[in-house]
């Protein structure tokens, strides 16, 4: 099967693999996939308090297609905001990376870790909201 | 070194130049159709054609009579399977096969029991073995043919073929191997093993593509086939179409070569398998070996690189030519069903690469490949989120995975 140069390129020097801390407040982390389909993304963002991305990082089980998926994913996450993240789609990355139509779940792969890793933000947020709500009202 | 090297003489095997220099006059001079009778081209051919069919039956210790020319092994495996069902149809329904067969035996098996005929699909163990306490209960006064393989093309292992033999006489089953995988690689008889069919393919074995054999044995019992093809009657009348003289003397002289080298070849090349899964497994300690380990074919090594998935390791060594274990390439993303029968878990049967060794393999390219191997495996298992996961100790089996 014949890869694109930017599939290879990715898969060749991926872009901000590593680990944040999942249990920090300003980290967002996605897990999606499964080992039975023979790929699984963990894509983490971290995030300002005025909702801009300040680092992105990845780990990815999968072929090169759902690496190179995912590396290009943390690219454009970086300086972006969550509600601009938010809208990215899977056939933009199909686009960039010239997916063949056998790959194109790599893709959504990609779209539903970057969905998953803003939700879990909003809900840290929407916990510490709270939280702090409740600590000011027993004072 | 030149790269990319090759490792993947499971797959197929470059034709020995032995049995090229064999072959070259039958294109040009000796050219003739072999069932011409009235001419010298003809009976040269014949000759020609005879001739190899003494070599080919010397290997697996038939009479010559008994060999009959195919195409390969798929359209043997499909004369052998379809031919028995559909002759001996007065006489029961019913066959057996495992579900580690190749797709040359499963699908001719899907397709009879599409016809009203009944298929018993053995499982295996964990290394590739059928019970075969389990196979002497599923055969019964309906059953006309038991189909297990001499040995697994993606596992190695190989089948007590002796014992499964004495059981399919035993209940007067006609017993048909698959033995594609065979050739040079280890012994092969059909009278001490008790084998009624068996299918072989030239290019398996340094002969050349296109071309394969099917054993119908001729006394205790005589086997008749119906004919898949109709037309000029020839071998026998069991498969009819001119026969590919060329690549039939090539057939011969490699089986030939298969039979006589086969005791110094299988040393030599199961010494370098197991070089290369030393080295592998000193680089790559949690690296799994499949299949069985006590009785498997001498040039294969199965590995599996837990947390790393096969299709992407693959896509890292591209100067070795390897076979992945993970069917990821086609649109079904369903790991290898051969690995999946073994009862591997999913990070398991997703990351198994085929290393198949031959003639022309050398003890550099094994170490050059190993080196490579474990050097992609160890980056990529850096990027795994599963590994991140075990490392933290969580149970994989246990996390809740959303499949798509």
């Amino acid at each position: 099967m014949a890869y694109s140069d930017k599939v290879l390129d990715h898969y060749q020097n991926p872009r901000n693999v590593g680990a944040m801390d999942k249990n920090a407040s300003d980290v967002g982390t996605g897990v999606v996939g499964a080992p039975e389909c023979g790929d699984v993304m963990k894509l983490q963002i971290k995030v300002a308090a005025d909702g801009r991305i300040l680092d992105a990082k990845f780990k990815t089980y999968g072929c090169g297609s759902a690496i190179a998926s995912s590396s290009l994913a943390t690219e454009w996450l970086k300086g972006t905001t969550v509600d601009d993240a938010a809208k990215i789609k899977n056939t933009q990355i199909v686009e960039e990376l010239a997916l063949p139509p056998v790959k194109i779940h790599c893709s959504v792969l990609a779209e539903d870790a970057i969905k998953a890793a803003i939700e879990d933000w909003r809900q840290k947020q929407a916990a510490a909201k709270q939280n702090a709500d409740g600590i000011s009202g027993t004072i | 070194m030149k790269t990319p090297i090759y490792l993947d003489y499971s797959a197929t095997t470059p034709c020995d130049p032995r049995v090229v220099e064999r072959m070259l006059p039958f294109f040009t001079e000796t050219f003739g159709n072999s069932a011409s009778r009235s001419h010298s081209f003809g009976w040269t051919a014949e000759a020609a054609v005879e001739n190899a069919r003494e070599q080919v039956a010397e290997l697996i210790h038939a009479h010559p009579k008994e060999v009959l020319w195919t195409s390969g092994s798929t359209e043997a495996n499909n004369l052998a399977i379809k031919g028995v069902a559909e002759m001996y149809r007065q006489k029961g329904n019913h066959l057996i096969t495992a579900i580690t067969e190749h797709k040359a035996v499963l699908d001719p098996m899907k397709h009879l029991e599409s016809q009203g005929f009944e298929v018993t699909w053995l499982p295996v163990d964990g290394k590739g073995r059928v019970d075969l306490g389990q196979l002497a209960a599923a055969l019964t006064e309906r059953t006309l043919l038991v189909s297990l393989m001499a040995a697994n093309n993606e596992i190695g292992t190989v089948h007590p073929l002796r014992e499964i033999g004495k059981l399919c006489k035993q209940k007067g089953v006609l017993f048909h191997t698959d033995a594609t995988q065979a050739p040079g690689r280890m012994e092969l008889d059909v009278e001490a093993q008790g084998i009624d069919l068996m299918s072989l393919s030239a290019h398996k074995f340094y002969g050349p593509k296109g071309v394969g054999a099917l054993y119908v044995r001729r006394k205790n019992p005589r086997v008749r086939l119906a004919a898949q093809m109709d037309g000029g009657g020839h071998e026998r009348g069991m498969r009819s179409g001119t026969l590919n003289v060329t690549g039939i003397v090539g057939m011969g002289a490699a089986a030939a070569l298969a039979r006589t080298e086969m005791a110094g070849e299988t040393a030599r090349l199961r010494a370098l398998r197991d070089r290369l899964e030393a080295r592998l497994l000193r680089g790559f300690p949690e690296a799994v070996i499949n299949g069985d380990i006590a009785s498997r074919l001498p040039h294969l090594a199965n590995v599996s690189f837990p947390y790393v998935e096969g299709e992407s390791l693959i896509m890292g060594i591209k100067d070795l030519a390897v076979s992945s274990g993970s069917a990821c390439t086609s649109a079904s993303l369903e790991p290898s069903y051969v690995l999946k029968g073994l009862g591997l878990g999913d990070e398991l049967a997703h990351s198994s690469i085929r290393f198949s060794l031959g003639r022309f393999t050398t003890e550099a390219e094994v170490d050059f490949a190993a080196d490579r191997v474990i050097t992609e495996a160890m980056r990529l298992r850096d990027m795994s989120p599963l590994w991140e996961m075990v490392q933290e100790g969580i149970d994989l089996s246990k996390v809740k995975w959303t499949a798509h």
